[in-house]
């Protein structure tokens, strides 16, 4: 089936664009793709862009450009055929300690499927994911799409406190609690590294359309990791 | 320094209300990040009194909830307090709205019995000089930044100030005619953008949106209203794909009771939204108080942006004038 590009006034001083109306890389890529073209392209009166799995959110400022011309603006962006912008994929490594303290919904995930602890650590680090979006709370990483061998529901309650670092699956969906948060994701694991630092440019360590693949590390070196942090990097 | 210098130039918080934040018009351009706008939720009101005082429409200043807070000004210099009527008293005699007043170093500002309206601002010459973080000192609760400390006021805080020159004390007086303050009501009508996802609702679902009346629940702070009225049922069950939120925005749950999203809303979210509103009639929502009736009437993208233009462009044409 082939979606239609839809341009959707948000109120008076947005436009939502959606591309489609799944969580997919493809989509997703596109979302990408559309965002960096408006941002290098975009003229006055674009205030701000939210790339989300499958649409993006444009606020704009009606006093410098109209709705009719950011809509123009998009479509003839959809339609051009000029080459996509080749850069080339950023592939962050995160470091992680599986179960324990750390991750305790790992035994769970790993009961829910009939798996050992192992073998979900070996499929949770088998591939690289494409992080779908950033939000909900200040640099949270979504990403996708977790193999569906270890795919698990979100928890019926969330937990209220979440710690910084935390990794979890929610459904198809694998991410990074970037700060202490709620939060319904399973956790199976935490990384040491910082994901959110109000003295980086951006504070947020992953952008949307950023990749991660995850490497197992053993609990007594999470402290180590978060010491040489600086060095790592 | 020692304190007593650093003193001369704060405002102390002796007693700092029951929610009281620093705010200005936001800190843009980090949403794609998953860090929140903030900011005043009734911007217009905020602005005023820096406009009226010759601030930039970005210094920042206070947003009083509800019950104001006993403020001591270590400094002379020249307020201007805008939005709610929360009763403000200067060193105990009532200080007039949306004017300029001069304040000697040793007042007291208090507040007394809510008036009318639930949020006021407090605009200082010059702006509340807490430090800016990516470009705002707007307080960001969730993220724990911001404003000061990412935190509301509590008793001792110092908030820096600019020291005021003396020629600034000929503004005081100014003040901004009732014709160009927003229509502030205890149950106001808020026009609306139908959609995005408007089509996801069914017929009588849109229509109980456009016809009855929603009240505030005590569930509403910055982040939204969460509003109880006439459910709004769904036309098609599908899942909406998370998207950015518009300021205004109204995402309706599966129980089929609206929220309002305002500017302490997350930046992406799931429920489908019925409608969003103008921004042209945000302060309004912002002045309303648990208990108020909110009412939705949609309009036109021409005539929303007109009415931002004019409520806007109204206050800086009569600030240039004088």
């Amino acid at each position: 089936m082939i979606f239609q590009p839809k341009i959707l006034p948000a109120g008076d001083q947005a436009i939502l664009i959606e591309l489609g109306k799944e969580i997919k890389p493809e989509i997703n890529q596109q979302v990408h793709y559309l965002s960096q073209l408006l941002e290098k392209r975009a003229p006055m009166g674009i205030k701000e862009i939210i790339p989300s799995y499958s649409s993006l959110l444009i606020y704009y400022d009606p006093a410098q450009i109209s709705f009719s011309a950011v809509s123009d603006l998009v479509q003839n962006f959809l339609h051009e055929n000029s080459p996509r912008p080749n850069n080339p994929p950023v592939i962050k490594e995160i470091p992680v300690v599986y179960g324990g303290e750390y991750g305790p919904d790992l035994e769970f995930v790993a009961q829910f499927h009939g798996l050992t602890v192992a073998e979900v650590i070996k499929i949770h680090t088998s591939q690289t994911y494409l992080v779908y979006v950033v939000g909900f709370s200040p640099g949270f990483a979504a990403m996708g799409t977790v193999p569906e061998i270890i795919q698990t529901p979100r928890l019926p309650t969330p937990r209220t406190k979440v710690p910084a670092g935390s990794v979890g699956i929610g459904g198809k969906q694998t991410g990074i609690y970037a700060v202490e948060s709620p939060g319904g994701w399973r956790l199976i694991g935490r990384t040491p590294l910082t994901l959110f630092d109000l003295n980086n440019e951006p504070p947020a360590f992953f952008k949307a359309g950023d990749y991660a693949r995850f490497f197992s590390i053993p609990a007594e070196d999470f402290f180590l990791y978060q010491e040489q942090k600086r060095n790592f990097f | 320094m020692i304190f007593s210098e650093i003193a001369n130039f704060m405002i102390e918080v002796i007693k700092p209300g029951i929610f009281t934040t620093v705010q200005d018009l936001g800190r843009w351009g980090y949403q794609r990040y998953g860090i929140g706008t903030a900011g005043a939720l009734d911007s217009f009101a905020l602005t005023a009194g820096n406009l009226l005082l010759g601030n930039a429409e970005e210094a920042a200043g206070l947003e009083i909830t509800f019950v104001g807070p006993l403020l001591k000004f270590h400094q002379t210099t020249l307020v201007a307090i805008t939005g709610a009527d929360l009763n403000p008293r200067l060193n105990g005699q009532p200080l007039p709205n949306w004017t300029v007043c001069s304040v000697s170093a040793g007042s007291m500002l208090s507040f007394g019995p809510r008036k009318s309206g639930v949020r006021a601002y407090l605009a200082v010459w010059g702006g509340i000089a807490v430090p800016p973080i990516m470009g705002s000192r707007s307080t960001y609760l969730l993220g724990h930044f911001g404003g000061l400390e990412g935190r509301p006021l509590k008793a001792g805080d110092l908030l820096p100030l600019h020291p005021c020159p003396s020629k600034g004390q000929e503004l005081a007086g100014r003040s901004l005619p009732i014709s160009l303050h927003p229509a502030y009501q205890r149950n106001p009508c808020l026009r609306v953008i139908l959609g995005p996802f408007a089509d996801y609702f069914s017929l009588e679902g849109q229509e109980a949106f456009l016809t009855s009346a929603y009240t505030i629940t005590p569930q509403s702070d910055r982040m939204g209203y969460r509003l109880h009225g006439t459910p709004i049922t769904r036309a098609i069950n599908e899942e909406l794909i998370t998207c950015g939120l518009a300021n205004g925005t109204i995402q309706v749950p599966p129980d089929g009771q609206p929220i309002l999203l305002l500017a302490d809303r997350q930046t992406i979210g799931g429920y489908p939204i019925i409608a969003t509103v103008i921004n042209a009639d945000l302060p309004l929502a912002a002045q309303c108080a648990p208990g108020d009736k909110l009412r939705f009437q949609a309009t036109t993208l021409r005539e929303a942006q007109a009415a931002f233009q004019n409520l806007w462009g109204n206050l800086r044409r009569f600030l240039q004038s004088i």
